[in-house]
């Protein structure tokens, strides 16, 4: 509760003007309200019933009583125009404001932190957590102006007869605490239903996702069966909160009707002690009935609160995340074109200290060579790829471009010289040139250039609207190995010092490799080469090999001297000759016992 | 294609959609005859304040003093009727939402179960987040208008009604006038609606492009750093949240506009009767009472019009979501299962292909005439370059989809003639990628067998020389795998995908480049395991390195979708032609020298 006021603070301060603005048009709304009841009973006791006793009508009076109702009314309809607009504006700025900085926050903080933190978090941290956090600004100006309303009701009560103020003193606040009641008891089920429709869908998302699991298996009934366990759940919370719904809702609704006729009956009695006139009871019974609805909007603003702090918690927890990278001032440097020397110092890495994925890994690479990295799955060739791009920092030791600290290097140098190509390939929803320039003003001859070099300019000029293309969300359009000769084609264009392929040619034909492979060794890049592979032929277009093991530099040479010295590596790759040099021998026994 | 296999996109009626809807969820109408008496009952309750009103001013204040004993019998009489309509109103919102949410459970496992049901084909037309929403959003869609919506339809009507009837008892003429205030306001409902519903569309649309750039700064944090392009997407997430924000504004200012017109129509309608009434006074036709009861009346009249435009919003939502549902389950399931199908005796599988061939809807055909026969107990590799029709073959093969022309022969039965219970029983496929449940390692290699115990597990893991890897593993078979099996490298998912297929103990085993993403090592000592575990067994293996082509006892080799070649490895790779070329590079890329 006290958290939930903070929130609504800062949106306060934040936006004072709109806040402001959207207050007072909801004082006007509330102060309208009870001056329409008032109009109206002024014309009961002016207009109508003298009328009635009199047999005759004063043009003159009935005039000014529909002016009356219709200037408040107009009066009225301001009120509530400028209040909900401005809520609105009010709440969507903030929360647009939330979106962005969030999102800032996502650009700044270091791969790392996005390690530790799940894809689905960090897009409902931007979406529905930012959304949630602002909501109660929505219903907000509306209490503002309910809580004027209530006031000016019971001063004009008041002013009509003390004894009638009591009736309302009593409903109003029975009212207002039966909401409350409500809101307490409906905002756990609420939650819970919410928690489950959640689930729901992820069970729906897992299953369809596995689709084919479930077909190849005969799966599924199974599968529906788990997904009507949770249907029903979901439909037994939602029967939970229609209950309390259905009770309260009613009851709401009677409570300020109960007081309307305990009004007409206390009113009925001051009148025959004549300390009212009809019109004062008409007035307060009108009053009762458009006061009821408003009355709920305080409810409201309660029933948001819990969520709202909820939401603001975890957007301001990615806020407040530290460990942004931190840049030094340097530059890289070297011959400005030129390929870079590379220097990896006694690294250690670890997304778990008590786990390192590197430890004491040491090499060098002399300028425009080409270096294969090669280890089982598992031995943290993807790490390290990324701590020689910096988007990770080692625990331990330094990773050296041309003798310059990656860590001492200004913001942007690391990225102009070195160009990670990362086994995931990532394409962004825009043209193929967009995601091959990502912003950078190159001309289309470069582009092409690049494109050439990756083995991609055949089916890029093929494309229907060739660079201009665009290539859908994630690249959706385009073949996997299609997207990876783009992703590749990014890197070229900006003419690396140093590159570095993490497995980056998966999906592409071997054929089509192989030609990358020579292009890239023949100079046209004019790079130094770090590449992940698998392999043979990957391998033998490298100069040196360096080769990984459990987070350790178990071998670095050519291939020929780790084949005759390193066993792991003998081991790794040659299981395929060497299975088939066994199934050969087993082959020739066989044949050896048929002989005999 | 995606017209031909795509969901069906229903041509129904408003009316239609929503009585075909009804009719899927028979919990809809169970007891809604009660349910709508119940909420006539308490629609009658909003009548009870004017009544009230007219009675005291008329009767009760008739003499100058008030009559003290007609006013409290009427108000005690006014308040038992506000009770009893609040409890007919507690009634039927406990009946109506116990219906609603019972029927949508229906309809949310009646769509999901259809959606398993519908062929690979179909499947993949479509965005998997897209056919999520269809048992999900879609539903909630209708629960919505259901319980509001609908009830504030019924409510509004009947309000409306209800104070129509009553003022036309109290004054024809006053009736006739509000009713003339009021109508262009109901006329005009539908613009407003078109309006708004408009604003509101777009703000979701815009609401897609923030939940994309905002994604795409997500999942592309690694490419994002390495090109040092963060000042690019930090502009392009601004675009999009900032027109957002202004769709939302737009729409907030069109339902400000709207929302208080009805309360300024509402003035001049009281005002109206006040100058009317007064003058149909004079003439002694309506009594004073019945005039203020018509001001609190009219009042009946704001709210039903103020929530119209919403609820017509709701209640267009609420078909759209219902037309959606009933696309998916009125598309057919293309591969059906039979319905007195063919039940396979178990023990080693024969296949005979005859003369098939297949084309995606709408596309040129992939699969020319294959015919090809595969005895019981044959190791057979398929190998051919990407897109030869490898991967159509052991769909085929595997009744994910039917063939366009031609039989497929399961021990001498078409394969379309064969219980699904039974074909999934007997041949089990293993997919490239290996797709996991957010669960534990055991469960998800029970999917396979959903009665065996850790200790079958464990020993099928021992059988395919995985024992090493599981004791490896921090927390051994109770490992989380995490969402879609992400705690896993790809290669780890691929062994446990193996060890679910060989749990299953089928008699036929097919396996679509299943170890690809392993490491050469522990390729080869998988594939040294799946020798041991396919012995006399039929298995089928399209293979993407041709150590498999080797050990297996028949080679198909396809290309362009045709068997072009077939026979052992050791005959093929001697005859010049596709095979060997395929060898020769397969070797010189995978050789130390």
């Amino acid at each position: 509760m006290v958290q939930g006021l903070r929130v609504i603070g800062v949106a306060i301060r934040a936006e004072p003007r709109v806040f402001t603005a959207a207050v007072l048009s909801s004082a006007l709304y509330g102060v309208t309200t009870v001056g329409s009841s008032w109009a109206l009973g002024w014309a009961t006791d002016h207009v109508v019933l003298p009328s009635f006793r009199q047999g005759r009508a004063g043009t003159g009076t009935l005039v000014v009583a529909a002016l009356l109702i219709v200037g408040v009314a107009v009066l009225k309809a301001a009120g509530v125009m400028g209040r909900r607009i401005l809520a609105g504006v009010m709440q969507y700025r903030m929360q647009a404001r939330s979106r962005r900085a969030v999102t800032r926050q996502y650009l700044r903080l270091p791969l790392a932190w996005h390690h530790r933190h799940p894809t689905g978090q960090l897009l409902s941290n931007a979406n529905s957590d930012a959304e949630a956090a602002w909501a109660p600004l929505a219903p907000l100006p509306m209490a503002v102006g309910v809580i004027v309303m209530l006031v000016t009701a019971a001063g004009a009560i008041l002013l009509v007869d003390p004894v009638l103020a009591l009736v309302g003193f009593l409903i109003f606040p029975a009212i207002a605490v039966l909401n409350l009641i409500y809101q307490r008891k409906l905002s756990p089920l609420a939650m819970r239903a919410q928690q489950l429709r959640a689930e729901v869908s992820e069970v729906a998302h897992e299953s369809f996702d596995g689709a084919l699991v479930v077909k190849t298996l005969g799966r599924e009934d199974a599968e529906a069966a788990r997904f009507q366990a949770r249907a029903d759940e979901l439909r037994d919370a939602n029967v939970l909160v229609g209950r309390v719904r259905g009770l309260f809702d009613p009851l709401l609704e009677a409570l300020p009707t109960l007081g309307v006729l305990a009004v007409l009956l206390v009113g009925s009695l001051r009148l025959e002690a004549h300390d009212i006139a009809a019109g004062d009871l008409i007035q307060v019974a009108y009053l009762f009935t458009l006061l009821a609805f408003p009355i709920r909007a305080l409810g409201w603003v309660l029933a948001e609160l819990p969520r709202s702090v909820v939401g603001w918690t975890r957007v301001q927890q990615v806020l407040d995340a530290t460990g942004s990278m931190e840049y030094g001032t340097a530059a890289l440097d070297g011959p400005i074109d030129g390929p870079a020397k590379l220097e990896v110092d006694d690294v250690a890495y670890g997304y778990d200290p008590e786990a390192p994925v590197l430890s004491d890994v040491s090499f060098t690479v002399a300028p425009g060579r080409t270096v294969a990295v090669v280890g089982p799955t598992g031995a943290g060739k993807s790490t390290l790829t990324q701590l020689l791009a910096r988007l990770i920092d080692p625990d331990r030791g330094a990773v050296r471009i041309d003798g310059t600290d990656l860590r001492e290097v200004a913001k942007g140098g690391v990225s102009a010289s070195v160009a990670l190509v990362p086994q995931q390939t990532f394409l962004f929803d825009d043209t193929v040139r967009g995601n091959i320039t990502l912003g950078l003003a190159v001309p289309d001859e470069t582009v092409w250039a690049a494109l050439r070099l990756a083995q991609a300019d055949g089916f890029v000029s093929a494309l229907p609207s060739g660079l201009d293309t665009r290539v859908g969300e994630r690249g959706a359009t385009l073949s996997g190995g299609q997207r990876q000769r783009i992703a590749l084609a990014r890197a070229l264009v900006r003419r690396p010092r140093l590159l570095i392929l993490d497995d980056a040619t998966s999906s592409v034909d071997p054929q089509v490799e192989k030609r990358i492979l020579y292009g890239l060794r023949d100079g046209s890049a004019d790079s130094t080469v770090i590449v992940v592979a698998y392999r043979m032929a990957t391998i033998a277009l490298a100069d040196e090999v360096v080769y990984l093991e459990h987070g350790v530099v178990a071998g670095h040479g050519t291939h020929e001297r780790l084949l005759a010295r390193c066993e792991g590596y003998r081991n790794l790759v040659t299981a395929y000759e060497r299975e088939e040099a066994e199934r050969a021998a087993l082959d020739t026994d066989a044949d050896e016992e048929v002989v005999a | 294609m995606a017209l031909a296999t795509g969901l069906r996109a229903a041509e129904r009626t408003a009316f239609e959609t929503v009585r075909h809807g009804l009719r899927l969820s028979p919990e809809f109408r169970r007891g809604l005859g009660g349910t709508l008496a119940l909420a006539v009952l308490a629609t009658l309750g909003k009548v009870i304040v004017p009544i009230a009103v007219q009675q005291v001013i008329d009767r009760g204040l008739r003499g100058g003093t008030p009559d003290v004993s007609f006013i409290r019998n009427a108000i005690g009489l006014c308040a038992l009727a506000v009770v009893l309509t609040a409890l007919c109103g507690y009634l039927m919102n406990v009946r109506l939402y116990r219906s609603t949410e019972s029927g949508l459970a229906t309809l949310r496992g009646k769509g999901f179960r259809h959606v398993h049901d519908l062929s690979v084909l179909t499947q993949n037309t479509e965005r998997r987040g897209a056919l999520v929403s269809r048992v999900t959003g879609d539903v909630d869609q209708i629960s919505t208008f259901m319980q509001w919506g609908g009830l504030m339809v019924i409510i509004a009507f009947g309000q409306l009604l209800v104070a129509t009837v009553l003022m036309a008892i109290y004054s024809w003429q006053l009736t006739l006038l509000v009713w003339a205030c009021f109508l262009p306001l109901v006329v005009a409902l539908p613009r407003f609606q078109r309006l708004v519903a408009g604003a509101y569309t777009r703000v979701r649309e815009r609401a897609g492009d923030v939940l994309a750039a905002v994604s795409e700064s997500v999942v592309g944090s690694a490419v994002i750093r390495a090109y040092g392009s963060e000042d690019r997407t930090a502009a392009r997430i601004d675009t999009a949240v900032n027109a957002q924000r202004k769709a939302q504004i737009r729409a907030q200012r069109i339902v400000g506009f709207t929302f208080p017109i009805t309360e300024l129509v509402a003035s001049v309608a009281i005002a109206g009767v006040v100058l009317l009434g007064v003058e149909l006074g004079m003439t002694g036709s309506i009594t004073a009472g019945r005039l203020i009861a018509f001001l609190f009346l009219i009042t009946l009249f704001i709210s039903p019009l103020q929530t119209a435009t919403e609820v017509l919003n709701e209640a267009q939502n609420a078909i759209a979501g219902w037309r959606r549902i009933l696309g998916v389950l009125d598309t057919p399931a293309d591969v059906a299962d039979p319905a007195h199908g063919a039940t396979l005796p178990r023990g080693p599988i024969s296949v005979e292909f005859e003369g098939v061939g297949f084309a995606y809807p709408g596309g040129a055909p992939v699969l020319h005439d294959v015919s090809v026969d595969i005895p019981p107990r044959t190791r057979v590799a398929v190998v051919g370059e990407t897109g030869s029709g490898k991967t159509t073959f052991a769909k085929l093969l595997t009744r994910l989809m039917d063939p366009t022309s031609g039989r497929i022969l399961v021990d001498g039965v078409d394969l379309r003639s064969v219980r699904f219970a039974s074909l999934r029983e007997r041949i089990v496929m293993v997919p490239q990628d290996g797709f996991l449940f957010d669960s534990s390692l055991a469960e998800n290699i029970r999917f396979g067998l959903p009665s065996a115990t850790d200790d079958h597990i464990r020993l099928a893991l021992t059988e395919l020389g995985l024992a090493d890897w599981l004791d490896g593993l921090p927390a051994g078979l109770e490992t989380p795998v995490g969402q879609r099996g992400e705690s896993l490298s790809a290669g780890e998912r691929q062994l446990v995908a193996l060890a679910r297929a060989y749990l299953a103990d089928p008699d036929l085993l097919l396996l679509d480049e299943a170890t690809s993403a392993v490491d050469p090592a522990t390729e080869v000592r998988l594939a040294r395991a799946l020798d041991g575990v396919t012995r006399g067994r039929t298995a089928v293996s399209i293979a993407h390195r041709l150590s498999t082509a080797q050990a297996a006892d028949e080679v198909l080799v396809f290309q362009h979708g045709r068997i072009v070649q077939r026979g052992p490895h050791a005959v093929l790779v001697e005859e010049p032609g596709v095979y060997a070329d395929l060898y020769a590079s397969w070797t010189a890329g995978t050789h130390s020298s």
